[in-house]
C-alpha cells in the first residue's frame, strides 16, 4: 500500500478535471435563460449522448457487436431492461464464438 | 416527505439500478487488474476510483499512464473524455425541481453515465427525488470503488470478461435506454446525425473526440428541424 506523489498528484488532476465538467452544466442552466429553443436543446441531449457513445461499439466495433445492438434494441421493445440486456450478452457471446472474433 | 417515503424512494433506486450494479461489478475488477499491471499500487487504484469515479477516463488513463505520472497529461485527458458530463448535467440539472441546492451539486458529484441515465429515463414518467437518486448512485459508487480495490489485489487471476460477453453488458443497457427516449421521427433525425458523427470521428481521430461530437451534432440537428418546423409554419 504505497502512494507515489507524483500518481496521487495526477489522480487530484483528474478528479478536479472531472469535477468540473460534472457541474459545468449545472452551473450553465443557471446563467443561459431556457426558452424553447433551448429546450429543445436539452431534450435531444441524452439521446444524443447516448448514441454517440454506443454508435462505434453497434456499428463499427464487428458483426458480433453489431448482431447483438439489434438484438438488444428489438428485445426492449417487449422485454424488460434486464431480459433484454441478457439477451444481447447472450447474443454478443454466441456470435462472437461463431464467428471467432 | 417522510421517512418511509424517502425510504421507499431510495429502495426504488437501488432496485432500478440492480441489473447495473451486477453489470459494474466484472469492470471496476477488470479497471483495478489493469491498473495493478501498470504499476499502480492498490491504495491509489481505490483512490482514484473514489475520487474520479468515471470509469472511461479512468481507462483512457490507464493507457497513457507513465512514471513518474504526469499530472497535467492525465487531467487534460480526463477533462476531454468527461467533457460529455457538461451536457449531462445541464439535462438532468434541468429536472431536479424536488433537490434542494447542495443536494442538487452533491448529485452532481456522483454523476456517471449509467446513473445519469437512468435518471433521465426515470425524470420522463416521474418526479425524480433526491432519495431515488441517492438509490441510483450510492450503491453503483461502493461498488465501482471496491470492485476496483479487489481486481487491483486479484487481477492476474481474473479471466477474460470479452468470453463471457460481459463487456457488452453496458453498450447493451444503453441501446435499451436510447429505445425509451424515442419520440418520433425528430427523435430519429437526432440519433442518425449522433452516430454517423460518432463513428466518422471514431475512425478518424483517437481518444474520446466521438462522443462530443455525436453529441453536438444530434443536438445541432434537434435544432435545424425544429427551426425547419418553424419556418414552415
Amino acid at each position: 500500500m504505497t502512494l507515489d506523489p507524483n500518481a496521487a498528484l495526477a489522480i487530484l488532476a483528474m478528479a478536479a478535471a472531472t469535477v468540473l465538467t460534472r457541474i459545468g452544466g449545472l452551473v450553465l442552466i443557471r446563467f443561459v435563460a431556457i426558452g424553447p429553443q433551448q429546450r429543445r436543446a436539452l431534450e435531444a441531449i441524452p439521446p444524443a449522448v447516448l448514441m454517440a457513445v454506443i454508435a462505434p461499439t453497434a456499428l463499427v466495433t464487428g458483426p458480433a457487436e453489431t448482431l447483438a445492438a439489434l438484438a438488444t434494441a428489438l428485445a426492449a421493445t417487449r422485454l424488460p431492461l434486464l431480459a433484454a440486456v441478457a439477451a444481447g450478452v447472450f447474443v454478443v457471446a454466441v456470435a462472437r464464438a461463431v464467428i471467432g472474433a | 416527505m417522510n421517512t418511509k417515503d424517502v425510504f421507499r424512494e431510495f429502495a426504488g433506486g437501488v432496485r432500478a439500478m440492480a441489473p447495473l450494479i451486477v453489470a459494474v461489478m466484472p469492470i471496476g475488477l477488470v479497471f483495478g487488474a489493469v491498473a495493478a499491471s501498470k504499476g499502480l499500487s492498490s491504495l491509489e487504484v481505490t483512490l482514484m476510483s473514489a475520487v474520479v469515479f468515471a470509469g472511461g477516463s479512468q481507462f483512457v488513463a490507464m493507457d497513457i499512464w507513465t512514471h513518474p505520472a504526469s499530472w497535467g497529461a492525465l487531467g487534460f485527458s480526463a477533462l476531454l473524455v468527461n467533457i460529455r458530463h457538461v451536457l449531462m448535467s445541464a439535462s438532468i440539472g434541468a429536472k431536479m425541481p424536488a433537490f434542494s441546492g447542495p443536494a442538487k451539486y452533491a448529485a452532481m458529484l456522483l454523476l456517471a453515465d449509467e446513473i445519469w441515465a437512468m435518471a433521465e429515463s426515470r425524470a420522463t414518467y416521474a418526479r425524480l427525488s433526491a432519495a431515488w437518486y441517492a438509490g441510483l448512485a450510492v450503491p453503483f459508487y461502493f461498488v465501482w470503488v471496491l470492485t476496483s480495490l479487489a481486481g487491483s489485489i486479484v487481477g492476474a487471476f481474473l479471466g477474460d470478461p470479452k468470453a463471457m460477453g460481459l463487456d457488452f453488458a453496458f453498450p447493451a443497457v444503453f441501446v435499451v435506454l436510447v429505445m425509451g427516449f424515442w419520440k418520433g421521427r425528430e427523435t430519429g433525425v437526432v440519433l442518425a446525425a449522433s452516430a454517423a458523427a460518432a463513428v466518422l470521428t471514431h475512425q478518424l481521430l483517437p481518444g474520446v473526440w466521438y462522443i462530443a461530437a455525436g453529441a453536438a451534432a444530434g443536438v445541432v440537428a434537434a435544432l435545424v428541424t425544429d427551426q425547419r418546423q418553424e419556418a414552415r409554419a
